[in-house]
């Protein structure tokens, strides 16, 4: 198949033809110098000269995609890759269902594709300028690569995003890819578009945590892309998710490792009560109490991504065809939603109840109601391995209204077990719930690099099993220059 | 022994249940309920499209099995269950090849590692036994060609095989077992493995075709059988076999390789992977290969073509005209110092292929090169060998 080659022949490998397209190939040569800037300045601070045991994707079929060996991160082969094209594929959902899908960006949808793309585009730089300064706390090799892994897809993701400005908007869409070189995370001025991409990952725990939540609503972000009626923006987040997966993977073994070496500790120790924290902090670990509240935090923050309760923007990109549900093509129903309800956790009468809302202004429900199932799966997994260790603790997901900035429950206070509570209550019993600064001081206290390869920080147990099957003491980052 | 089956399977402590290995599946082989995303046996041609997607490195596990796991069983499961005792069937089949015949020929091979034979640590997982005699894998001949002159008195062949659609993932250093055909009552012929000559992403990259090294001997009836093969023929082949004999991934190795003759194929293999892959790589390759004349030497063209900065060469002759005879280990002598400096890098691998009666000579050039480099090559190979860098494999 044609497209799933990849040519090298640019300076932006890519299966998409760039060669023949002389101006999109002009205008992304033009961009790429910024990039590259923009990496050395907000990317991973320091290791730039070093060796890092990177995946990239050489083709987008089996074989291709993932290929591991050294390489230093400004020289990734960024490159623009879309998955291969399905013949003759139909829109399967909304106003357009059945009709071809769009090869190129209909003109009535022009700016609501343009405003998804640019969402969708502003986070990847985003979590890589969040994270630009963990590289020098790793607790091993092996996370730092991970990290870096993340980092070079997320700019990968960002490269995904500029093509199909730069391809399908003209001037505008160069205008909009120019900008998101421009804002940065935090940044007063100029900060990234959403909240939780403005917040700091301060520590590696905030890191895992953030994968692990907050990746994950980009997957379902982008699994309702894929399912998009214009194809170009289906296949590019259709072999974005391929790279996702590695995101979801760090986060949720990153916290179980955590989890890991806690119970380990505690059991070394004996000590069976897991609220007896100053003993298990004097351990060098993250005790479990402390950790439910970094999950309470994360969480939080991260369903107020899906926007309002009850949508308009999302009824209208649903059924103009542009963004489906989380598995449309497995869902059984009509793929219209005309006359269907959904049910939705509201603010009636100073209470929290479920009201049936139509099911299309209810789709960012529906999308935060797949992503809680998803995230909760993770969760009891990582209560598996409490269990394991025959620990006496359960990590448990809030309450949906518990601390929350958007939406229904923006203005109300909610315990985590969902009890309203007045204010005063709220501030009283904060720092039993979210992570305080203490806890904060004391999990930085934690943060020392470990360097030697097949060594780990105190607070992390080693990975099963290493990545692309390396050995336990493989150097994933070479960290002296031409070490060899 | 027919019975068993290698069956694939997902660590469920390990997998994250992304689902990307279902997405993968061309044969929709991969299902998940609430709890467990699971293989089912019965549709799994093993076509390892899933492996590389994987992020967890959950979905590269296998069990010998007798009877196959069904998926509601699967379903069930909070760990792996153990590798199940096999008994007799168990040869130290997981390693090398399941069946005991070519575990035993395998043995014989490696006999000269000096101990148990280790896989490199950064070799990539093989793949093996996926076809049997009784279940082969039929390939195409896509083309024959002799590598020795027309008029030396051997008889080499470079065969190129088509494996069409059959899923067939080799690695370097790795072997095809074929049974040639029977057209008397003589009883079945026995199985002879073959060492492949190209890498693991095909003769032609992408390819999904195989090289092999072929030399015919009097009276031999694989080789003959192999070495009469014309384009378009069909070939019967089981393996992949092999576990040990494998080329370090990691790009910092350096490699020594030492054969005669058809030994050569892995190491062109090795050779040819190092340079699509890691072109410009750090770890050096060596070659020290002996052959009677330029015109005997397999693929003494091609490897004359070769950079110097890929690949340092040594081809030595013994029947040069005018010139005294030269062995390998002659020329190893010549070179004691450069291979003692490598050898004292942990980051060197030595492979000596060919046939078994190079390896005395071998032996004792590197234990004089030891010798002058302060180094003990009882010790240097023990070492070597334990961690998985010192690989024999001769016939």
């Amino acid at each position: 198949m044609e497209n799933s080659q990849v040519n090298y022949d640019t300076l932006i490998p890519n299966n998409v033809g760039l060669s023949e397209d002389r101006r999109v190939l002009k205008a992304l040569e033009k961009w790429h110098p910024g990039y590259i800037d923009w990496w050395k300045n907000m990317g991973p601070n320091g290791f730039q000269e070093s060796q890092v045991y990177l995946r990239t994707a050489v083709g987008v079929e089996k074989n291709g995609w993932a290929q591991f060996g050294y390489v230093k991160m400004p020289e990734y082969r960024w490159g623009v890759l879309l998955a291969p094209q399905v013949e003759n594929r139909t829109i399967s959902f909304g106003n357009h269902k059945g009709e071809a899908a769009w090869q190129e960006v209909p003109g009535e949808y022009r700016a609501i594709l343009r405003r998804l793309i640019v969402i969708q585009g502003d986070t990847e730089p985003a979590s890589v300028e969040q994270q630009r300064y963990l590289g020098q706390t790793a607790p091993s090799l092996y996370d730092m690569r991970n990290l870096f892994q993340v980092n070079v897809e997320e700019g990968r993701h960002l490269w995904a995003m500029v093509y199909l400005l730069q391809k399908y908007f003209a001037a505008d869409g160069r205008e909009e890819a120019n900008m998101l070189l421009q804002r940065r995370s935090g940044d007063i001025d100029k900060p990234r578009m959403l909240g939780t991409f403005n917040e700091e990952t301060p520590d590696w725990l905030s890191f895992f945590m953030f994968t692990f939540f907050t990746d994950r609503d980009g997957k379902m972000q982008l699994e309702s892309l894929a399912q998009s009626g214009f194809d170009p923006l289906s296949r590019t987040t259709r072999f974005m998710l391929m790279e996702e997966a590695h995101h979801m993977f760090v986060g949720e073994t990153g916290v179980g490792r955590v989890i890991q070496r806690t119970c380990e500790a505690m059991n070394e120790a004996g000590i069976t009560d897991p609220y007896d924290i100053d003993r298990i902090r004097a351990l060098g670990v993250i005790d479990l109490p402390t950790l439910q509240k970094k999950a309470n935090l994360h969480y939080s923050l991260s369903l107020d991504l899906f926007g309002s309760e009850i949508s308009t923007n999302a009824a209208n990109a649903y059924s103009a065809g542009i963004k489906g549900r989380y598995n449309e093509e497995k869902i059984d129903d009509d793929h219209l939603l005309h006359n269907d309800s959904y049910p939705v956790l509201k603010m009636v009468d100073g209470k929290i109840v479920t009201v049936q809302e139509n099911a299309l202004t209810a789709l960012n429900m529906r999308l935060r109601d797949d992503y809680i199932a998803d995230a909760s799966k993770g969760v009891g997994r990582w209560n598996k391995i409490i269990q394991k260790a025959g620990v006496e603790f359960e990590l448990v997901l809030p309450h949906t209204a518990f601390h929350r900035e958007i939406g229904e429950f923006g203005n109300t206070f909610c315990s985590p077990e969902g009890e309203l509570i007045s204010e005063d209550t709220f501030q009283e019993r904060r720092n039993d719930w979210l992570p305080s600064s203490d806890d904060g001081a004391f999990i930085q206290s934690l943060m020392h690099p470990v360097t030697a390869p097949g060594e780990y920080a105190g607070w992390i147990a080693p990975p099963r099993i290493g990545i692309d099957q390396q050995p336990g003491d493989f150097e994933y980052v070479q960290l002296d220059e031409a070490s060899a | 022994m027919d019975s068993l089956l290698k069956q694939h399977l997902i660590d469920p402590e390990i997998c994250i249940r992304c689902y990307t290995c279902e997405e993968t599946c061309p044969i929709d082989a991969i299902t998940h309920n609430d709890d467990n995303v699971v293989v089912d046996a019965d549709k799994c041609n093993y076509c390892m499209d899933c492996i590389a997607p994987c992020p967890t490195g959950s979905i590269d596990n296998w069990r010998l099995v007798t009877k196959s796991y069904s998926i509601e069983q699967q379903f069930e499961w909070q760990e792996l269950p153990d590798q199940e005792d096999l008994g007799d069937a168990d040869s130290g089949a997981l390693n090398e090849a399941l069946d005991k015949e070519i575990s035993d020929l395998l043995e014989h091979a490696h006999s000269g590692t000096g101990g148990k034979p280790i896989a490199p640590e950064s070799a990539a997982q093989p793949s093996i036994n996926l076809y049997s005699t009784s279940k082969p894998a039929i390939a195409t001949v896509q083309g024959n060609y002799r590598l020795t002159d027309e008029d030396a008195p051997t008889d080499v062949r470079h065969l190129i095989l088509n494996f069409g659609e059959t899923v067939f993932p080799i690695l370097e250093g790795q072997s095809i077992g074929v049974v040639p055909p029977t057209n008397n009552t003589s009883g079945a012929n026995p199985i002879r493995l073959y060492s492949v000559s190209s890498p693991r992403d095909g003769e032609k990259q992408n390819a999904n075709n195989i090289a092999l090294t072929v030399k015919r001997e009097e009276h031999g009836a694989c080789s003959n059988y192999l070495c009469n093969l014309t384009k378009g023929d069909l070939v019967e082949v089981s393996g992949p076999f092999g576990g040990t004999f494998l080329m370090p991934n990691d790009p910092n190795s350096n490699i020594i390789m030492i054969c005669t003759g058809t030994g050569s194929a892995p190491f062109r293999a090795f050779t040819e992977r190092r340079r699509r892959a890691a072109p410009g790589a750090p770890g050096k390759l060596m070659l020290f290969f002996g052959a009677r004349t330029p015109a005997e030497l397999p693929y003494f063209g091609p490897l004359n073509k070769l950079s110097s900065d890929l690949l340092e060469k040594h081809l030595v002759f013994s029947r040069l005209e005018n010139e005294p005879k030269e062995y390998v280990q002659d020329r190893m002598t010549a070179h004691a110092e450069a291979i003692c400096t490598l050898l004292k890098n942990e980051k060197t691998h030595m492979y000596i292929c060919g046939l078994k009666g190079m390896e005395q000579g071998v032996e004792d050039a590197l234990e004089e090169a030891c010798f002058h480099h302060s180094l003990t090559w009882s010790d240097v190979k023990q070492n070597m060998r334990s961690s998985g860098r010192y690989h024999v494999e001769t016939y």
